[in-house]
């Protein structure tokens, strides 16, 4: 093995050029743990610490740029009010050790439907920005980043130098389900954005699929459902029954396993729930906002 | 590959480091450091738990390489560091590994632990009996004096939180949180 130490983004995509088998290291709570127990010798490793690049975030008009090692400590200490989806699954990831260490980009790298941040990212909107030393920079939309189970639209050449994400214009949530708090692999996970500006809502299902996906038909009905109700003018309570519809349309556009976690149809059911509750936490909290503004003028 | 790093303030050499080896395995089996544990070898249970850069990870889950001219503390050096950061002197004059090796939680009295140079932590933990088998000991230890650090007035939900990477499976919990809540009065109140 050898370990390839680049001291910043140039040499890492040269390193990355040369040698196309070698396999980024950042935080290493993916990688080490298939070096311990030797799931995993690659023949090369590639460090990506002294590239201080990638730890910086950058908040501009209408997106962050979050380097990809940029720590979940970080997200959830910093960009709470940018990203809170993000901010809300960076505190659902392990625990306090693994989050000073881990970043997005290692989860988007590792691409497993499990990821924590991955729900968030969908329901946000986001663009995984990646280089290679060839042909410089491009942008994944999220949607086609996820290409299967631990496949992503990454070519062997390439990095992942940041992701670009929405900036929030309306309430964000992030739901996960395990066994306990801390140190959870998630069983299923969802997070739910609403867009008043778009008058949209984006849907993200974590570990319910091969790959995290949205649930784009539940989307479409909610956006439709909400249109023709006025809801997003006259701020009502959403209708039990629209918020029964769209929590079975989420649980539909599963694709769940069996597994040590949890069944196939305890994950349908589970983000079912989670698709109502996060419905309801979202829309209780733009329907504050909304008072807030009307009691203002 | 040879690494060089800073360990309880005294800079390190480990040679013949193998480039897929962790940092716990270099502080246990190079440098002879003990302290830090090893168990699950892949972050769920905080036992290697040190500070790396001043922030708690998880040694096992570093790679050898990525050490390279940074900083560690480590169990053994936590008095030190505890002693120095309480003085507020700047300059640290470390702890060279042959004391860190030989560092025990003895002193005058084997029982209260008087007089062995603890940091408030540590002996804190042996007056609330938040000791059992030990093992989880370490890691807990370099967990909670970091949050004490950050957070010297902490409620139960932080200390929780702040802990919630070690798992220990004698106590219940209930020890360590007596400890770290004795440890966060004690230093509030300069004792």
């Amino acid at each position: 093995m050898d370990f390839l130490r680049p001291a910043s983004w140039e040499e890492a995509l040269a390193a990355k050029a040369e040698h196309p088998t070698a396999v980024p290291i950042a935080g290493g709570t993916d990688v080490m743990v298939e070096i311990n127990f030797d799931h995993r010798r690659p023949e090369y490793l590639l460090d990506l610490n002294r590239v201080g690049d990638l730890y910086e975030w950058e908040v501009g008009e209408d997106a962050v740029r979050l380097g990809a090692s940029v720590p979940y400590t970080a997200i959830m200490e910093n960009l709470r009010a940018e990203l809170p989806g993000l901010a809300l699954a960076s505190h659902t990831v392990a625990s306090p050790q693994i989050r000073n260490r881990g970043g997005v980009g290692g989860n988007l790298g590792t691409a497993s439907p499990a990821g924590d941040a991955h729900p968030a990212l969908l329901a946000a909107g986001a663009e995984v920005e990646v280089a290679s030393a060839a042909r410089g920079t491009r942008l994944i939309p999220i949607d086609a980043f996820y290409t299967g189970v631990k496949r992503n639209a990454l070519q062997p050449d390439e990095l992942i130098r940041a992701v670009r994400v929405k900036k929030a214009d309306g309430p964000q949530q992030y739901s996960k389900v395990g066994t306990r708090n801390a140190m959870v692999i998630a069983v299923c996970a969802f997070g739910l954005a609403l867009h008043p500006r778009t008058r949209t809502v984006r849907t993200g299902i974590g570990s319910a699929a091969p790959t995290p996906v949205r649930a784009k038909t539940a989307e479409e009905f909610l956006n439709a459902a909400l249109e023709e109700g006025g809801f997003w003018d006259n701020g009502k309570i959403i209708t039990p029954s629209v918020a029964k519809r769209f929590a079975d349309l989420c649980s539909a556009a599963c694709n769940p396993i069996d597994d040590v976690r949890g069944t196939a149809s305890y994950r349908r059911h589970a983000v079912g729930v989670m698709a109502r509750r996060t419905l309801t936490w979202t829309w209780e909290s733009y329907r504050g906002a909304r008072r807030a503004t009307e009691g203002a003028a | 590959m040879r690494v060089n790093f800073t360990v309880n303030g005294r800079p390190q050499e480990a040679d013949d480091v193998w480039e897929g080896e962790s940092l716990l395995y270099v502080l246990r089996e190079r440098l002879g450091l003990p302290g830090s544990k090893n168990a699950c070898e892949q972050g769920e249970c905080g036992s290697c738990t040190v500070r790396l850069d001043g922030v708690p990870v998880c040694s096992c889950l570093v790679a050898a390489g990525q050490v390279e001219g940074r900083d560690v503390v480590t169990v053994e050096g936590l008095a030190d560091y505890a002693r120095q950061r309480s003085s507020g002197t700047g300059a640290r004059g470390g702890t060279s590994l042959d004391e860190a090796k030989g560092w025990q939680a003895k002193g005058a009295d084997s029982q209260t632990g008087e007089g062995a140079g603890l940091s408030p932590v540590q002996q804190a933990f042996i007056d609330a009996g938040a000791v059992q088998c030990g093992f989880c000991t370490p890691g807990l230890l370099v967990a909670a004096d970091e949050m004490l650090e950050r957070n010297p007035n902490p409620t139960d939900a932080d200390i929780r939180e702040a802990l919630s990477g070690n798992l220990c499976r004698c106590t219940g919990y209930e020890k360590i949180m007596d400890a770290v809540r004795l440890a966060a009065a004690r230093q509030s109140e300069g004792v």
